[in-house]
């Protein structure tokens, strides 16, 4: 019994033995003399935990009395998370050595969040859940304020803390009641509470609470204040991965919850998940085009991207699922190019973010803009690029949910994103002359920003590569 | 031959790939080489699309050259072409050879203004093309892009605001087209065309948000797809896009646009909006005429008063596309064949047009009409090749401008007498404001000192008109030469709608007479 419930949890233990190993071995052995092998060390120990997890064709199965779920959902999700946090960490390594923030315990911090994304896409109840999350958030609260002599890190970090907490608080609270009222904090009995579709007020009140301190997490508006004051403050590097990992952790959470704990009652929580995906598509919309800054408004394009993922998850289809994993897949990818990217924007060895530094950027480099430009185009929806399947997933999904409204809704929105999408590219391609960026040669980052266009274009001649059907087997296995 | 419809949308592809990746530097040579390797991409791509002409067989109204691969979503590659949209095919292919030509004393970023125009090429033509329906929203949406980066290169002054609001303007069209399009899969359970065209979409009054809608979802997916359509015709009053983009697209920007771009929205009516809603189509059409009949006077009225050029031009087109819309929605042979008629033949004379203002543009720079006048003192051919399109413009008889004009009202006169009397007021409006252009351009003394020492047309420019100038008078003294290719498919279009219509209107009276 006992050793088939710690088969299941193999790779997350795994990694945690990986990570206070190393701290100690790392301490002992001249700080941060290595923290380069460390970023390589975890990235590898990343590839080759994903490799497994990708690679196993284990049945869907539960342990520690439905605590934890290792089932496809997990799977893929946890793949995702893997690969991404090894890019994204890889790609943050002449960053920090650059500025100074080159310290072995980053990619250590890094290694612990991801245990704790791993967990919560697998948790089986309200407290792996919790767990999970906390272990992620504190992690992620330490690595947005890494750069201790800098005001806005510190200063972003510190209002990641605070937020957090208090959405942690909520989620708590949501917790609490649903044990109350449910009687158990596994989803599996929580089920069987709200079977027969009636949910009782305090159910209702905790589903809500809950709801909103995942909402929270995904920086779904109108819970989305922390996310482009962290993303402005935090280092790049930090800042690409907090767009990157912790978003599909927290919608695989999402997800997780609404369709195993609450699976019988879809109509109470898909009028709270639509108003909250309408919402964050016309904020994130809207809002980003005032932005000066290429970091603020990539956090608020993930805010309207999350929009569009949370649509397909309001259609509370099973379909609705393989959409929003396809879409967060897609968007991950997209992410981490356009990270590299930003990682590469330097003047006179400082690091810069307003996108007027753009200015005629394709004149100098023609392939980097080209994919830049390649990667806006994905990113506003725009076919031929690999984006646009993302939204004609999601739109097909809440269409076929009776919800034409979001969909419509979701068009709209996606109209008034593409301003601030194109306007990069007008940067870029016509816009005056002015100071150029350093050439910056990490190739590293060229390679990956070329890789994730290509992937852009690639993907729709190649039919995704096959993620379609692999987010249907997951999406079956959560929604049954 | 199986894939020759991949084969010719693909080549410009292939072309802009190969200058991409090899072309380097900036030296007159490779400049040249650039140029050259485009027109002979473009003219292989005529040459292979005249293959797909000769092989078609006009009598068939089906599909020909069908081609099917799977795709993701289940939804397919799929290409083919009939009665309908073969000659727009062909249309694209044979501006292309002569837009290239056109741009030959561009400098400017040369090689991505190549490669821009050559993938513009296959997205146009894969519009034409795609008998699925993602496969051709892919294809319509996807040529937003080199359109954007070719009006905000190498526009003028003010290209920024003219490629933005082309750009989101199109954008929000088409992106309605795509819900509709979403629910069109989930109804009918496929994406492609041709199973779509014979599915019916359900027409039962439907109540959303209180409103009784009639013609139910028919009618909601026709006005998504009029969103797109309309935007890209453009159709009044969402066409204020058109003039901004043409002032500021640079020539050849202009011709594309003007000659094939907005034929896509009126294509765009005949592949999806009267067959496949035939109902929704019967109930609106008068929405149609009446906007167009508005098209038609107010923009030639608007026409009148412009002091660019291009802008002029524009608005004409606008007034142009007006027949073709009115002549769609009258849904009877003489007006659908008489609509895509008078798409081809504006193709042809509307390019020929922004072609003219461009030689002189690049002569003087300006477009400001005031800024010429007597320039027949000069520029004696010029001022002969401008007289015949201004005249092809206006609709004169024997040029290829009067057929589709006169097809047209005659398909309009025979469903609403009076959408036709306010429509062919526009004829007399359209001769009033380009005889005037050509009057204040090229007749009279050549007084401007600028103007003095302006030459004709050289060898080069002249080989650009010829074929236009063959084109119109051939198509303008016997028009059979494209009726026939596209009648027998629109006596099937028409056939199946007014089928279509009848069954609908049964079925209502059974349903009403049943209730009582």
């Amino acid at each position: 019994m006992i050793a088939s419930d710690f088969s299941t949890v193999l790779p997350e233990v795994f990694l945690s033995l990986y990570a206070m190993l190393a701290l100690v071995v790392f301490v002992y052995s001249g700080k941060d003399k290595h923290a380069a092998l460390s970023i390589w060390l975890t990235s590898g120990v990343f590839l080759l935990l994903a490799a497994i997890i990708g690679l196993s064709s284990a049945p869907d199965t539960t342990s520690f009395n439905g605590m934890f779920v290792d089932d496809n959902f997990a799977r893929f999700a946890k793949v995702v998370i893997l690969l991404s946090a090894a890019t994204v960490l890889v790609m943050g390594q002449d960053y920090a050595t650059k500025h100074d923030m080159l310290k072995f315990e980053y990619p250590l911090l890094v290694a612990l969040s991801v245990v704790g994304m791993m967990v919560m896409v697998s948790a089986g109840s309200l407290l792996t859940l919790y767990m999970g999350l906390e272990l992620q958030s504190l992690a992620l609260y330490v690595i947005a304020a890494f750069r201790r002599d800098s005001a806005k890190s510190t200063e972003a970090g510190l209002k990641y803390f605070v937020l957090g907490a208090l959405s942690s608080g909520l989620l708590l609270y949501g917790a609490s009641l649903v044990y109350g009222f449910a009687g158990t904090v596994e989803f599996a009995g929580i089920m069987q509470a709200t079977q027969g579709g009636d949910l009782s007020m305090g159910l209702l009140l905790g589903l809500v609470f809950v709801i909103s301190g995942m909402a929270f997490k995904v920086s779904a508006a109108p819970f989305h204040m922390w996310a482009p004051d962290v993303y402005e403050g935090a280092p790049t590097p930090v800042t690409a991965f907090f767009a990157t990992a912790p978003k599909m952790a927290a919608m695989g959470l999402f997800a997780r919850v609404v369709h195993d704990a609450f699976g019988g009652v879809i109509g109470e929580w898909q009028q709270v998940v639509a108003v909250l995906s309408v919402v964050s598509m016309f904020l994130g919309a809207v809002a980003a085009i005032g932005q000066g800054d290429i970091k603020r408004l990539m956090a608020y394009s993930s805010i309207a991207h999350m929009g569009f993922a949370l649509m397909g998850l309001a259609s509370g289809t099973a379909f609705g699922v393989q959409a929003m994993m396809v879409y967060m897949a897609i968007y991950v990818t997209m992410n981490i190019g356009m990270f590299a990217f930003i990682l590469t924007m330097e003047r006179d060895g400082r690091p810069v973010s307003d996108i007027a530094s753009l200015h005629m950027y394709s004149k100098k480099e023609p392939l980097k803009a080209l994919c830049v430009a390649a990667l806006m185009f994905s990113m506003a929806g725009v076919p031929p690029f690999v984006g646009f399947f993302g939204k004609f997933y999601v739109l097909r999904a809440a269409y076929e949910a009776n919800m034409a409204w979001l969909a419509v809704a979701g068009v709209v929105a996606s109209v008034i994103g593409a301003f601030y999408y194109i306007r990069i590219v007008y940067f870029m391609y016509f816009s005056e002359a002015g100071e150029p960026l350093d050439a910056n040669p990490v190739r590293r980052l060229h390679i990956i920003l070329v890789i994730s266009a290509a992937l852009m274009i690639a993907g729709t001649f190649f039919s995704l590569f096959g993620i379609e059907t692999l987010a249907q087997i997951a999406a079956d296995s959560l929604a049954n | 031959m199986s894939n020759l419809l991949s084969l010719v949308t693909f080549i410009p592809l292939v072309a802009a790939v190969i200058l991409a990746l090899l072309s380097r530097g900036d030296s007159e040579d490779s400049q040249r080489n650039v140029k050259y390797l485009a027109l002979a991409a473009t003219v292989f791509t005529f040459v292979a699309s005249l293959m797909v002409l000769f092989g078609f067989d006009s009598s068939n109204t089906g599909f020909q050259f069908v081609e099917e691969h799977s795709w993701l979503l289940g939804m397919q590659y799929k290409m083919g072409v009939d009665g309908i949209s073969v000659l727009f095919v062909m249309l694209t292919t044979f501006t292309m050879p002569l837009v290239i030509a056109a741009s030959w004393n561009v400098s400017h970023r040369l090689k991505e203004y190549m490669i821009a125009f050559l993938v513009l090429e296959t997205l146009m033509i894969g519009v034409f093309c795609a008998l699925d329906l993602v496969l051709f929203y892919m294809f319509f949406e996807a040529g937003l892009i080199p359109m954007f980066l070719i009006i905000g290169i190498w526009g003028g002054k003010a290209r920024i605001y003219a490629s933005f609001k082309f750009f989101l303007y199109t954008f929000l069209g088409s992106v309605l087209m795509l819900v509709a399009m979403v629910a069109m899969f989930a109804d009918a359970g496929t994406t492609d065309m041709i199973v779509l065209l014979t599915h019916n979409f359900g027409s039962e009054t439907l109540d959303v948000f209180g409103f009784q809608i009639l013609g139910g979802a028919q009618t909601l997916m026709w006005i998504a797809f009029f969103a797109s359509f309309a935007v890209k015709m453009p159709m009044w009053p969402v066409h204020t896009w058109l003039p901004d983009a043409h002032v500021q697209a640079p020539t050849a920007g202009s011709v594309v646009l003007a000659a094939i771009l907005l034929k896509m929205g009126g294509y765009g009516f005949l592949r999806f909006s009267l067959p496949m809603f035939p109902v929704a189509s019967d109930l609106l059409a008068p929405l149609v005429f009446w906007l167009s009949a508005i098209a038609i006077v107010y923009t030639s009225l608007v026409a009148l008063s412009q002091q660019d050029m291009k802008k002029l031009i524009a608005y004409s087109s606008v007034a142009h596309m007006g027949y073709v819309t009115m002549g769609i929605f009258a849904a009877n042979q003489q007006g659908v064949d008489g609509a895509i008629f008078q798409m081809i033949s504006h193709g042809f004379i509307s390019g020929a047009l922004f072609l003219c203002v461009g030689v002189i543009y690049d002569r003087m720079h300006t477009r400001d009409i005031d800024a010429y006048g007597g320039l027949v003192n000069r520029m004696p051919s010029y001022a002969l090749i401008f007289l015949f399109f201004t005249m092809a413009n206006v609709g004169l008889p024997g040029t290829s401008g009067f057929v589709g004009e006169f097809l047209t009202l005659m398909g309009i006169f025979q469903v609403n007498t009076w959408v036709a009397m306010f429509a062919a007021s526009g004829v007399i409006l359209s001769a009033a404001y380009a005889l005037w252009l050509y009057r204040r351009v090229v007749l009279g003394d050549l007084i401007k000192e600028s103007l003095k020492s302006i030459t004709d047309m050289g060898r080069r420019e002249k080989m650009i008109f010829a074929p236009l100038v063959v084109m119109t008078l051939l198509l303008g003294v016997y028009p059979a030469l494209v009726l026939d290719i596209i009648g027998p498919s629109v006596a099937a279009l028409v056939e199946t709608y007014h089928s279509n219509v009848a069954a609908h209107s049964i079925v209502s009276t059974a349903a009403s007479t049943a209730s009582y």
